[in-house]
C-alpha cells in the first residue's frame, strides 16, 4: 500500500469556533494507481491532499505514506515525504523569474548526487516528454496556461516521485489543454507506474482514472 | 561540493530572482550605493581631518618632545618656562634643545583685504625645526626684520600668494602687523588651521607682542647619534618638572590623533555620520528583502511543498543581502573613488582611496547587509506551504 489513510479526523480552529472537515477518512491506494477523487467545493479536498503530502499536520488518525507514519510526525519525516511526492497544483505555481528548464531543474536540485550537465539533461527529456521540447527557455509568462501546466506536470515527475498528488489541476485550462495534460500525466505516470491522486472537479477526465472516490461529509466514499 | 552547492543553489535562485526585475534591482542596489557612498565620505574625511592635523607634528625634526601636561593639541597649547627645555641640556646625551612658539593669528588677503585665520609657527631658523627643504633654503633671509614664509598648501581664499610676491606685492599684515613675505614652503592645511606661516622666533614676537620669549609652546630636542631615546625620555621625565610631558616622536604624533579622535567632538560626528549611513543602508536594504521575501513567499511555499527546507530559505535571503552587498559596493566605490578626487580639488583635503578603506567599507556594508537579513528572515515564516494550496 502507498497511501494508506485508516480514520482520519481533521479541524480547523479551536474551542467554539472548531470546524470539522474530515469526520474518519477512510482511503487505501496501490501502487501505480490512479485514483480520482471529487466532492463538492468546501468539503476538505485540498485539506486532505495537504495532509497526504507532508504539508500539513494532523493529529487524529493514521496516515501512512509509503510506510511512513504522518500523524503527529516530525518535519523531518514530512520533508521526507515532500521529496518522494511530486506537487501539482491548480495555479501551475511555477517560479517566475526561472524559465521551464529551470523550473524542472529545481526539483532535481535537491539531489546533491547529479552534476549540472545530468540535471539539465534530465529536465531536458521530461520536458520533451510533456512536448516542450521548443519552450525550455522561456519563463512561465511567456507560456499558455496549457503550456505551464505541462512544465508543473514537468517538474512533478523530474524527480522519479513514487506519488504524484494534484489538486484541481485542469480547473484553469480550457478543455482541450486541459484534456492534454491529464492524458500526458497519465501516459508518464503509467510508464513509471507512479501512483496518482487526483483531486477533481472536472468530470471529462474522469475517464483516465482507475477509481474514482468522492469526499463528501468528512468521509470518503466510492464511486 | 557539498558544502559548495548548499549555498551556490540558493546563492543561483537568489540572482535569479533579483535580476529577473531589473528596475527593483537598480533601485535595491542604489539603496547600497548610497549608505556605501555615505559610508566613504564619512571615513574619507575623518581620515584626511587625522592625517592632515598630524601633518605639523610629521614634520617636525627632533627626538623628543617637550610640552605643557595640560597642551590638548597643538593648536591649543599651555605654555610653559623655557628655563624647564634649558634644563634638559643638562642631560649627556642632549646636543640641542630649541623652542616652537605657535599661535594662530589673522592674515590679510592681499588682493581682497579679508582676514582670515592661520597658523603662524616661531622658531630660531638656524634650528630647522620643520623638514621642510624650501624652509631650509630660506633660512637666513627669515632672520631680517619682519619677514615670513607662507605655506603654499594653504586654501585658496589666503589668496594667489606666489603670484603675488612673484609680481612684487608680498606686503600684507598679520594680526595687525606688517609683514613681507619671503618665500613660499609646503605643509599643508589642518582643521585647525586653514593655512601657516613661518616666521623667525624674534619676528613671532613682533606678530605678537603679547607673547614672550620665555614662554614657550612646544621644546625640541635633539640627541646625539646613538643614543636611546626611551632611556634619555625617562631620565629627562625624572629631572624635569612633572607639568612637563616629554614626549617621543611617535608619541607626540599620536598625542595629536588622539585629539581630533577622542577630544574633539568633531570625531564623534563623523562617527556618528558613517552609523547613520549605514543605519539608513541597511533599512533600506531590510525593506528590499522584506517585499523580495512577501513577492516570493507563494514561491518559496512551492518549493517547501517539494522537499525545501526552511534554511534553504535563509540561505536565498542572506544570497540576495550579499549580491545587493557587491552590486551597491562596485559603483559605490567607483563612485565615492571620483568624488574624493573632486573634493582633494576643490576643498584641497587630502583625500586618498586606501585598500584599507576599502575593505573597511565593504565591511561595514556586508554587516549592514547582514543584519538587514536577519531581520527580514523572520517574514519567511509567513510562507507556509499548507496555508498557501
Ligand atoms: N487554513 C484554513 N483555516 C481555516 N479553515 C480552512 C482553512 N483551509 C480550509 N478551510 C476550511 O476547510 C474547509 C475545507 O476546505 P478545502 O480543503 O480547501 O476544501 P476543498 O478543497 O474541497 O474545496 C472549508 O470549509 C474551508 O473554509
Ligand atoms: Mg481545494
Amino acid at each position: 500500500m502507498i497511501i494508506d489513510v485508516n480514520n482520519l479526523k481533521f479541524s480547523f480552529g479551536s474551542g467554539t469556533l472548531t470546524q470539522p472537515v474530515l469526520n474518519g477518512v477512510n482511503l487505501a491506494i496501490q501502487k501505480g494507481e490512479i485514483v480520482l477523487m471529487t466532492g463538492p467545493s468546501g468539503s476538505g479536498k485540498t485539506t486532505m491532499l495537504t495532509i497526504i503530502g507532508g504539508l500539513r499536520q494532523a493529529s487524529n488518525g493514521s496516515v501512512v505514506i509509503l510506510g511512513e507514519q504522518l500523524v503527529n510526525s516530525n518535519e523531518l519525516a514530512k520533508v521526507k515525504i515532500r521529496r518522494q511526492t511530486g506537487y501539482i497544483f491548480q495555479q501551475h505555481n511555477l517560479l517566475k523569474s526561472l524559465t521551464a528548464l529551470q523550473n524542472v531543474c529545481m526539483t532535481l536540485e535537491m539531489y546533491q548526487d547529479l552534476t549540472e550537465h545530468e540535471r539539465q539533461d534530465r529536465a531536458q527529456r521530461i520536458l520533451a516528454a510533456v512536448g516542450l521540447e521548443d519552450h525550455l527557455h522561456y519563463f512561465p509568462e511567456a507560456l499558455s496556461g496549457g503550456q505551464r501546466q505541462r512544465v508543473s506536470i514537468a517538474r512533478a515527475l523530474a524527480g522519479q516521485p513514487k506519488i504524484i498528488l494534484a489538486d484541481e489541476p485542469t480547473a484553469s485550462l480550457d478543455r482541450q489543454s486541459g484534456h492534454d495534460a491529464v492524458e500526458i500525466l497519465k501516459r508518464l505516470a503509467k510508464e513509471s507506474n507512479t501512483t496518482i491522486l487526483l483531486v477533481t472537479h472536472d468530470y471529462r477526465i474522469l475517464n483516465i482514472a482507475d477509481r474514482v472516490v468522492e469526499l463528501e461529509d468528512g468521509v470518503v466514499k466510492a464511486v | 561540493m557539498k558544502i559548495f552547492n548548499l549555498w551556490y543553489f540558493p546563492a543561483r535562485l537568489a540572482w535569479r530572482q533579483l535580476i529577473h526585475d531589473k528596475p527593483k534591482l537598480v533601485a535595491a542596489t542604489s539603496g547600497v550605493l548610497f549608505a556605501c557612498v555615505l559610508v566613504f565620505m564619512q571615513l574619507g574625511f575623518k581620515d584626511s581631518l587625522y592625517t592632515s592635523a598630524a601633518s605639523m607634528p610629521l614634520k617636525l625634526d627632533g627626538d623628543l618632545f617637550l610640552i605643557h601636561q595640560q597642551s590638548e593639541a597643538l593648536w591649543r597649547t599651555v605654555q610653559f618656562e623655557r628655563s624647564e627645555l634649558m634644563r634638559a641640556l643638562g642631560h649627556p646625551a642632549v646636543t640641542e634643545v630649541a623652542p616652537l612658539y605657535l599661535s594662530l593669528a589673522s592674515f590679510k588677503n592681499i588682493n581682497t583685504h579679508v582676514k582670515r585665520t592661520l597658523m603662524v609657527y616661531g622658531f630660531d631658523p638656524d634650528m630647522e625645526l620643520l623638514n621642510v627643504n624650501s624652509l631650509k633654503e630660506l633660512k637666513y633671509p627669515l632672520r631680517i626684520k619682519d619677514t615670513v614664509v607662507f605655506d603654499e598648501l594653504s586654501r585658496p581664499e589666503f589668496g594667489p600668494v606666489g603670484e603675488l610676491i612673484q609680481s612684487g606685492q608680498d606686503r600684507t599684515e598679520v594680526n595687525d602687523y606688517k609683514v613681507k613675505i619671503i618665500g613660499l614652503f609646503q605643509l599643508g592645511i589642518s582643521f585647525a588651521a586653514d593655512g601657516n606661516l613661518v616666521a623667525s622666533d624674534l619676528n613671532f614676537m613682533r606678530i605678537f607682542p603679547e607673547r614672550e620669549i620665555n614662554k614657550i609652546d612646544i621644546g625640541v630636542v635633539r640627541l646625539q647619534p646613538g643614543a636611546s631615546v626611551q632611556q634619555v625620555q625617562s631620565e629627562l621625565r625624572e629631572h624635569l618638572n612633572e607639568f612637563v610631558k616629554v614626549y617621543s616622536y611617535e608619541q607626540i604624533r599620536d598625542h595629536e590623533r588622539r585629539y581630533w579622535e577622542n577630544v574633539a567632538p568633531i570625531g564623534f560626528i563623523f562617527d556618528f555620520g558613517t552609523v547613520m549611513g549605514l543605519v539608513v543602508g541597511m533599512v533600506i536594504v531590510y525593506q528590499i528583502l522584506f517585499t523580495e521575501i512577501t513577492n516570493y513567499r507563494f514561491e518559496f511555499a512551492t518549493l517547501k511543498a517539494m522537499g525545501y527546507e526552511h534554511h534553504y530559505f535563509i540561505r536565498v535571503v542572506f544570497s540576495s543581502a550579499l549580491i545587493l552587498a557587491i552590486l551597491g559596493f562596485i559603483p559605490g566605490l567607483l563612485l565615492s573613488n571620483s568624488l574624493y578626487d573632486l573634493a582633494e580639488s576643490q576643498i584641497f583635503l587630502p583625500m586618498t582611496m586606501t585598500l584599507n578603506k576599502i575593505i573597511t567599507v565593504f565591511a561595514f556594508i556586508l554587516l549592514m547587509c547582514i543584519v538587514a537579513g536577519f531581520l527580514a528572515i523572520h517574514r519567511l515564516k509567513s510562507a507556509n506551504p499548507a496555508d498557501m494550496f
